[in-house]
């Protein structure tokens, strides 16, 4: 075993925590530079994995392998492949930036930033970790440190902050029961007694029944289906990050949801093939409830935030017709996808969070030519807008084009539905960034101060990287299908020949 | 016959009658918190003295005392409890008025009924023990004196509690009976069908739900739970639970034959779906922390007995690693109480507002116990849900996994409660909680086994199957 990066880089903001814990809790901008300090060092070691991942070699890459509980077959391991990598790299860029974020937060700012620091190590272990057992443990770590920022720091305007935490962690909790017992199923149907493993590679090489698969793959898709806000489980999304503090709202909309892609496709997908296949033109329908629903529903919202929120329901419509392509344009388009709206809508909440800072509004009709005032919060809100309904030239163009070939070919209508719900999402977005940047200058806000220094953190970058992942898209594009070509080649013949239901539609 | 068998429960016989006697011979005026620290170190040497016994798996008297890993597995629980009980405990019997030395000894002689019952392979072993332990519990509720809740809660615990026992005699009776014997092994070849066994199982299901608090024998456990001393209420709560589990465990496992005879396994899951489902909704609702926690350990006891489903090793492994944690989670969090109760007066969990500011090792320690017993990862708690639930779908039976973890999933609503007030909360004055030593000891301990055992939980899940493969 060589050096463990990504261990270290999972270790660091743990420690950070720690070390935050003795800190006094008046030192505000110590607190706040060990917090930035430790996901800087988490950043670098992801940007280190991501340009040093070896493309000729392919695979999992940074491995460690640990035994960890050996009498039911846990093994801590860790490793990074096309899939994950962008994953990574998204957390620690969501993670670096949301505690620049939160710059201002000056609130019992230790406890904040502890369970910040704690947020972004779950998010992360779930990416990186090769065993199933600890990708669960990972994944609802996240949950309790979210619930408690969501009370403390959140903010009561449509619904109460503590109905919105609330209704946050119980969607996710119960979703996590069904996986939960998805995953035991699986852990205890794909071997005997003896041979028994949570290795997610491993579970691949297992031989299961189709009508296990179907039945397992259910379960996975209601646990991770929450996650990522699928209709019609969605409705905590826009509640939940309305009521949640600026850094909470970047992370779960930037990274955490996505766990739910990612679980869908390195477990669902390359695990269950079979049930994947049946289920497919489930999700296909629910996929395009999710993007044309959703965004008719942001249409109609007034608060920033709801638009946001809602508006990430619907692309994860995007990322789930891509999924249920089942082909390797579609899985990469999902995946691409998934970072591109990640840093988009981090950027989003991160310059919603800093004008409602200033100005203690998030109601449309109260704003207005925030612009003049406010220039560079206005470049970051529009990029983020315009990589929203899928500008060319930024971040989200090709994998939403990506997406739309792969989803094409195995369903004409959907596809279409879905493509033309892109003049939807530009109309509210262009709607809510006309109405607040632009329009006479309002004197009220002359008062307030444009972003500067730290605050200019997330917006260059999230805008940075924005704009170099749609410069040069293969960037991105070669690592996701470096990642998802392999695994899904050697599974397109049980793919193609598997049945879906109802035929398919 | 091999006295050496009997060597752990000599030496707690002889803590317990050396506190008394050193109780005699200290000067009255004196305070007992040394009392305090002699048992914690006399538990912790029966403690160790439990380790020689591993491997021993021999019984003795005719059979009607057996050593085997499973019973020493359950009296380290025990003893571990005893010993974390005790040093919550240490500065609480300075509140008590009088008899402050005999507490601690009432404690060993409770704890002494529980190691019988662990090692008890005979009914009426079995009896003896439990009398030990529920009768020594009568008084150490009631312990109290001059405070009317303690005192009502100790004459409606003598009262069920002698009614319970009742129940499990006669079911007892019955079953000697229809078989001419009293051991449990030799039960189970002679048992055959007949309308009275029926009934005998029943009375058992009867005798043992209400020490485990199992629904519908769960009643009493709000009640006493609320008013009996605090660091009583966590033995009470874990203790005496648990010794339950370890007779339930061994009597119907080894003693009650499933073929040929009458379908106890029916009974027993149906009770422990409604006792996941009603300890977790009920404790909803509840306002007072201590009575939260009564009903979170009603839905407890049904996660645990759903690992009888399993009728094999994994699942007695899942029930054992299950105690343990929930041990170490139980009394983590009834110490923390006992804490606030001594300085701010109050169970309320509205109260607890500003715990967070006011001693975050407090606020942090109970946020985690209770997450743990809700069952979230990485906590000790998931690992023992995991164990349990992983073993009884081995067996193709999915229905108590999915109720079990949907209900632990719901539970978070309510241990979240208690998180909420404490964190976001502003105090309500400015009085300090203070945290003595040995409380703090309690406290690190619960905290850091919690998060340990559920990170890395290898060595006690090895130690737990040993255990488990012992019975079968």
């Amino acid at each position: 075993m060589g050096f463990p990066l990504l261990t270290i880089a999972l270790l660091a903001p743990i420690i950070g925590a720690l070390i935050l814990m003795f800190v006094p809790e008046d030192e505000h901008r110590t607190i706040k530079g060990i917090s930035a300090f430790f996901t800087g060092i988490s950043l670098i070691l992801s940007l280190v994995a991501y340009f040093g991942y070896d493309f000729a070699l392919g695979g999992y890459q940074f491995v460690e392998d640990l035994v960890w509980i050996k009498e039911i077959g846990v093994t801590y391991a860790m490793g990074v492949d096309g899939i994950s990598l962008p994953m990574l790299l998204l957390t620690n860029l969501i993670g670096f930036s949301a505690v620049f974020a939160s710059w201002n937060v000056n609130k019992r700012p230790k406890t904040f930033f502890v369970l910040l620091l704690l947020l972004i190590a779950g998010v992360m272990g779930t990416f990186i970790s090769r065993d199933l057992f600890i990708f669960f443990l990972f994944y609802e770590v996240v949950v309790i440190p979210l619930y408690i920022m969501v009370v403390i720091w959140g903010s009561t305007k449509r619904v109460t902050k503590e109905y919105a935490g609330m209704k946050l962690t119980i969607y996710l909790l119960i979703g996590s029961a069904f996986l939960l017992v998805g995953v035991i199923a699986l852990y205890l149907n794909a071997f005997p007694v003896g041979e028994r493993t949570f290795l997610i590679e491993k579970l691949a090489q297992a031989q299961m029944s189709d009508s296990f698969q179907i039945f397992a793959f259910l379960l996975l898709l209601i646990g991770f289906g929450s996650l990522l806000s699928m209709f019609p489980f969605h409705s905590w999304s826009p509640d939940g990050y309305a009521g949640a503090p600026t850094a909470v709202s970047m992370i779960h909309a930037g990274v955490l949801k996505k766990i739910g892609g990612y679980g869908l496709i390195r477990i669902g997908l390359l695990v269950l093939p079979v049930g994947a296949k049946f289920w497919a033109p489930v999700i296909a329908v629910l996929a395009v409830c999710n993007v044309a629903y959703a965004a008719m529903i942001a249409l109609a919202q007034k608060d920033l935030k709801y638009v946001v929120g809602y508006s990430s329901v619907s692309h994860m419509g995007y990322v789930l017709i891509g999924f249920a392509a089942l082909n390797v344009i579609g899985i990469n388009g999902a995946i691409a996808n998934m970072f591109a709206h990640g840093v988009m809508s981090a950027l989003f909440f991160a310059m919603i969070g800093f004008v409602y800072e200033k100005t203690h509004t998030r109601w449309i009709p109260d704003m207005g030519g925030l612009a003049h005032q406010m220039p560079r919060a206005a470049i970051g809100l529009m990029m983020a807008g315009m990589a929203s309904l899928g500008l060319p030239g930024l971040v989200s163009f090709i994998p939403e084009f990506t997406i739309f070939i792969g989803a094409f070919k195995v369903y004409p209508v959907l596809a279409t539905i879905c493509i033309s719900a892109i003049i939807i999402t530009a109309l509210y977005t262009l709607r809510a960034l006309a109405n607040v940047l632009f329009g006479p200058r309002r004197p009220e806000f002359d008062q307030y101060q444009d972003a500067k220094g730290p605050e200019l953190v997330p917006l260059v970058v999230l805008g940075s990287v924005l704009v170099l992942a749609g410069f040069f898209p293969s960037l991105l594009m070669d690592m996701v299908n470096s990642g998802v070509e392999p695994m899904l080649k050697p599974l397109m013949d049980t793919l193609n020949s598997a049945p879906a239901i109802g035929g398919g539609f | 016959m091999n006295f050496s068998l009997l060597s752990s429960e000599m030496l707690a016989a002889g803590l317990g009658t050396g506190l008394l006697i050193l109780g005699l011979i200290a000067p009255k005026t004196e305070n007992r918190r040394g009392f305090g620290y002699i048992t914690a170190f006399g538990l912790l040497a029966v403690l160790v003295a439990t380790f020689f016994q591993y491997g021993i798996n021999q019984s003795t008297f005719h059979e009607l005392w057996i050593v085997d890993d499973y019973s020493v597995f359950m009296k380290q629980v025990f003893i571990v409890a005893a010993i974390l009980v005790v040093l919550s405990a240490v500065d609480f019997v300075e509140t008590l008025p009088r008899f402050r030395g005999e507490f601690f000894a009432l404690i060993v002689y409770a704890l002494l009924g529980m190691m019988v019952m662990a090692s008890a392979n005979d009914l009426i072993t079995i009896y003896v023990g439990l009398e030990l332990m529920t009768i020594t519990f009568f008084v150490l509720v009631a312990y109290q004196l001059g405070d009317g809740r303690s005192s009502e809660a100790g004459i409606k615990y003598l009262i069920l509690g002698s009614v319970s026992s009742a129940v499990l005699l006669y079911g007892m009776s019955i079953l000697y009976g229809l078989t001419g014997t009293t051991t449990i092994p030799e039960m189970l070849t002679k048992l055959t069908w007949s309308p009275i066994l029926v009934v005998a199982i029943v009375m058992l299901i009867g005798g043992f739900g209400f020490k485990i608090s199992l629904v519908p024998f769960h009643m009493w456990s709000p009640d006493i739970y609320e008013g009996a001393p605090t660091p009583i209420t966590a033995f009470l709560a874990v203790a005496s639970k648990a010794a339950g589990f370890a007779v339930m465990v061994r009597v119907f496992l080894l003693g009650l034959p499933l073929e040929g005879a009458v379908d106890w396994m029916l009974l027993i899951s149906l009770l422990a779906g409604i006792t996941m489902v009603i300890g977790n909704v009920v404790a909803i609702p509840q306002t007072n922390i201590k009575r939260m926690l009564a009903y979170s350990s009603v839905a407890q006891a049904g996660y645990m007995i759903a690992g009888l489903m399993s009728m094999d090793a994994p699942g007695v492994k899942g029930i054992l690693f299950y105690s343990m944690i929930y041990v170490v989670a139980n009394v983590g969090a009834f110490t923390v109480a006992t804490l606030v109760r001594r300085a701010l007066d109050t169970d309320t969990i509205a109260d607890y507002a500003g715990l967070g500011q006011r001693q975050p090792l407090l606020a942090s320690t109970l946020t985690i116990c209770l997450l743990s017993l809700a069952g979230i990862p990485p906590l000790s708690g998931f690992v023992g849900k995991f164990y349990i639930f992983q073993a009884v779908m081995d067996k193709g039976i999915l229905w108590p996994a999915f109720v079990g973890f949907v209900m632990s999933m719901i539970s978070v609503y309510y241990y979240l409660n208690v998180a909420l007030y404490m964190w976001r909360d502003d105090p309500k004055d400015d009085r300090p909680v203070p945290v003595p030593g040995p409380a703090k000891l309690v406290i690190v301990l619960s905290l850091v086994v919690t998060v340990v055992l559920g990170v890395y939980p290898g060595p006690l899940g090895e130690l737990a199957t040993m255990a488990a493969k012992s019975l079968f």
